[in-house]
């Protein structure tokens, strides 16, 4: 049987002026699962999965691996998801990519040398150890997404989370990272509108309208029900 | 532009480069204290200290003339007031301000073209300057290049737009709705970079990863490096 | 146009001076700066610190084909609140000495007293006292001319102490398009923080209702000392003295001095250039006095 690792019952939020951005949303995620977000703009994909680890807080229940998400429980949260945003330029925010991807680890508690440790071990699973020195802004999209990634593995979490993962990739950059993500043995949520990418890297998906989970299957069986398929997802190729 | 040009510099490799940013800073301060106080004398000091600056771009494997002509860039700004004191009757002492802030200018140039940025601003701390103050220096010169690119798209879309055609005021109200646009989205970005750093279980302190060593070859370095213009100076340059 | 010493240019004992006062001023903004506040200032500081060099390459038509652009102090002090845009300041003069050489780092010090801290606390204290009322965009046009003024002010007078002399004529036509600058930079602060307004009301800072004497009395002095220092160094014969001696023309000096009134080289410092401009800028601050004290009043009044 496998461990539960999330597991979200009627989580609602709204916003500072009142609009209803989640309107009662249950979720479970169990080990080694990779689940797809689907669903149009605005419909809480995003704010949903950034109460997974208290950026955002709402009502309702959130438990994190067996422990309820609570103030307190924050940095346990925080060790057991790691979530990469839609923006590299957002989260590389150090001079250089090793001082970057150590970033995790030394909050973590660990002393300089166990980071660094970690960063050039995080680096090498995602192929950037030879960008090591080298600044962020040099960077091209699809490195920077490796170097991001990079980060978040350093901390060695259960879960990983992207948001919108192939946004600025050209397709040989997804590919890239499509089967970086296939060789990840964390959990995975990944939200994204490349139903394509879906398909390949998520068995079931999860699909978000209006802030309430609206249906779930697999990826193609999702896309059918909501009329998300047909001669445009046909586009883009991926191997 | 011109803080590319630097940070790719900066970025190179050289004995010079591999010097605790520190000892870098305090010859600096040296050469400038020692080129700002050079009343007398200059016609061969201001040479010297060019040359020994030029020696160092060398040592260092930067482009002279390059980094010499980027020096320039204080020369507007001097030469105005330096043409005010040639007015005003004493064109010597003119020309003794643009050339102490070309040489000062061009010693600056040689730090930061030696030291990348963010080490450099760590070599401070020890100096005693608030580490709030480095870590908001650190972050602006990160996100220089990112905004930078985003005014310049900005700029390139109104312009397209037919920028000459409208009349004034509405052109400024225009720049004015432009800033704005460009303050919110430096905003949104400010507070998405925190919760990403949140998410990595950032909780108020910048821990360092590596700190700076002061080594032998530091202080070898040091020394002439201080010591050299310091004679200099006080062999040919006259009284204190 | 703002103000940025290079190195060479001010005497010994004024840019160690200056140095030895930025530092602790720099330490008390810093501090204040992150007190009550969470740890996202830092970011925030540092992305709005890019964003000031970013806005500068936003065009402004001032008409006949020229244009102008944002200096940012008094859009700082009224969105971040003063000691933020103090310390945001200070790191952008950093960069700008270091990266671009756009003023000295002997002289850093002085540029940071002028610009990072008179400049801003003299931009925010109009907003303080008025930026509530009916007199809002007045108040934010204020203190975006006064940025400006204040730090010119203080670089010249600290030039003018440096023994830097200025003809008449110069210093009239500096402190002339010092003066364009300011208005410049007053209209678009009002422009830009009226759309931002627009925008999300959130982003501009609303001054608070508990005064900080503190804040309040080093913003007035930061006024006070820029226009006594240009009229006092303007008076001050000493830089005169320096610069004869430097030249090598002692002797001939030593006979003017031997007589304070008239001749031509003591002459351009009471030129009426140098006068009109003092008596300018003293007017302004008498006037500036007399609203903060009607501010005061007011404000009593409503509570």
């Amino acid at each position: 049987m496998s461990r539960r690792l999330i597991e979200v019952r009627d989580l609602r939020f709204r916003y500072h002026d009142g609009t209803p951005a989640l309107n009662g949303v249950d979720f479970w995620l169990d080990a080694r699962e990779t689940v797809a977000l689907l669903g149009p703009n605005g419909s809480g994909k995003t704010t949903f999965v950034l109460h997974l680890n208290g950026l955002l807080s709402g009502e309702g229940t959130i438990e994190i691996c067996g422990v309820p998400l609570t103030k307190e429980t924050l940095s346990h949260a925080r060790r057991k998801i790691g979530l990469v945003f839609q923006d590299s330029d957002s989260q590389l925010f150090m001079p250089t990519v090793i001082e970057d991807a150590a970033f995790g680890p030394l909050n973590l508690g660990l002393t300089g040398d166990e980071a660094m440790e970690r960063a050039r071990e995080a680096l090498a699973q995602v192929g950037m150890a030879a960008a090591e020195n080298r600044a962020p802004w040099h960077l091209s999209a699809g490195e920077k997404k490796r170097v991001a990634i990079a980060g978040i593995l350093a901390m060695r979490p259960e879960i990983l989370i992207l948001d919108e993962p192939t946004t600025f990739l050209d397709p040989p950059a997804a590919a890239a990272l499509l089967q970086l993500l296939r060789e990840l043995p964390q959990a995975k949520i990944v939200v994204t509108h490349d139903v394509l990418f879906a398909g390949a890297v998520a068995p079931r998906a999860v699909f978000f309208e209006k802030g309430a989970v609206v249906g779930e299957g697999t990826v193609p069986d999702v896309l059918q029900r909501f009329g998300w398929s047909g001669p445009l997802t046909g586009l883009r190729t991926l191997p | 532009m011109h803080h590319a040009v630097l940070d790719e510099w900066s970025r190179r490799e050289s004995a010079l480069h591999r010097r605790d940013p520190r000892a870098k800073t305090a010859a600096l301060v040296v050469f400038l204290i020692v080129v700002t106080t050079s009343t007398h004398n200059f016609v061969v000091l201001g040479p010297a200290y060019l040359g020994m600056l030029v020696a160092g771009m060398a040592w260092a494997r930067i482009p002279p003339a390059g980094a010499l002509a980027r020096a320039a860039v204080v020369l507007p700004f001097s030469l105005v007031f330096a043409g005010a004191v040639a007015l005003a009757g004493d064109p010597q002492r003119a020309v003794l301000l643009a050339a102490k802030s070309y040489v000062s200018a061009a010693a600056v140039l040689l730090l930061v073209a030696t030291t990348p940025l963010p080490a450099l601003l760590r070599g401070f701390e020890g100096l005693g300057a608030p580490r709030f103050l480095l870590m908001v220096a650190q972050f602006l010169y990160r996100y220089l290049f990112v905004i930078s690119e985003e005014a310049q798209h900005m700029r390139a879309a109104a312009l397209s737009r037919g920028g000459g055609i409208r009349a004034g005021r509405t052109r400024f109200r225009a720049a004015a709705g432009a800033l704005a646009v460009l303050f919110a989205r430096s905003h949104v970005r400010a507070s998405d970079i925190h919760r990403a750093m949140l998410a990595r279980g950032f909780e108020g302190h910048f821990r360092l990863v590596r700190n700076l060593r002061f080594g032998l070859a530091d202080a070898l370095f040091l020394v002439p490096a201080a010591g050299f213009p310091l004679a200099l100076r006080l062999a040919l340059g006259g009284g204190v | 146009m703002p103000m940025h010493i290079p190195d060479g240019f001010l005497d010994t004992p004024v840019w160690v001076g200056l140095n030895v006062a930025a530092l602790p001023a720099v330490g008390v903004l810093a501090r204040k700066a992150q007190k009550g506040f969470d740890h996202s200032r830092t970011p925030l500081l540092g992305v709005m610190g890019a964003f000031v060099f970013a806005a500068q390459m936003i065009n402004f038509p001032v008409g006949v084909g020229t244009s102008g652009h944002l200096i940012g102090g008094a859009l700082l002090a009224c969105t971040l609140g003063p000691a933020a845009a103090a310390v945001t300041m200070t790191a952008i003069l950093a960069i700008q000495a270091l990266i671009f050489q756009d003023g000295g780092v002997l002289a850093l010090g002085a540029n940071v007293m002028n610009m990072a801290v008179c400049g801003t606390l003299a931009a925010y204290l109009p907003y303080h006292f008025w930026g509530r009322g009916r007199w809002r965009r007045a108040a934010i046009f204020l203190g975006g001319a006064l940025s400006v003024l204040v730090g010119a002010l203080l670089a010249i007078s600290e030039l003018l102490l440096s023994g830097i002399p200025m003809p008449g004529a110069v210093l009239g036509v500096s402190l002339g398009l010092f003066m364009v600058s300011a208005v410049l930079e007053g209209a678009i602060t009002v422009a830009v923080v009226g759309a931002l307004e627009g925008m999300q009301p959130d982003f501009v800072h609303q001054p608070s209702g508990r005064r900080s004497y503190v804040l309040g009395a080093l913003a007035s002095a930061a006024i006070l000392l820029s226009v006594v220092g240009v009229l006092f160094a303007s008076a001050n014969p000493d830089g005169l003295e320096k610069l004869a001696a430097d030249v090598g023309i002692a002797s001939r000096a030593k006979t003017l001095f031997a007589t304070p009134l008239a001749d031509y080289e003591a002459g351009f410092f009471e030129s009426p250039w140098a006068r009109k401009a003092g008596a300018g800028m003293a007017g302004l601050v008498l006037m500036f006095g007399a609203s903060v004290l009607l501010g005061r009043f007011g404000k009593k009044r409503s509570v």
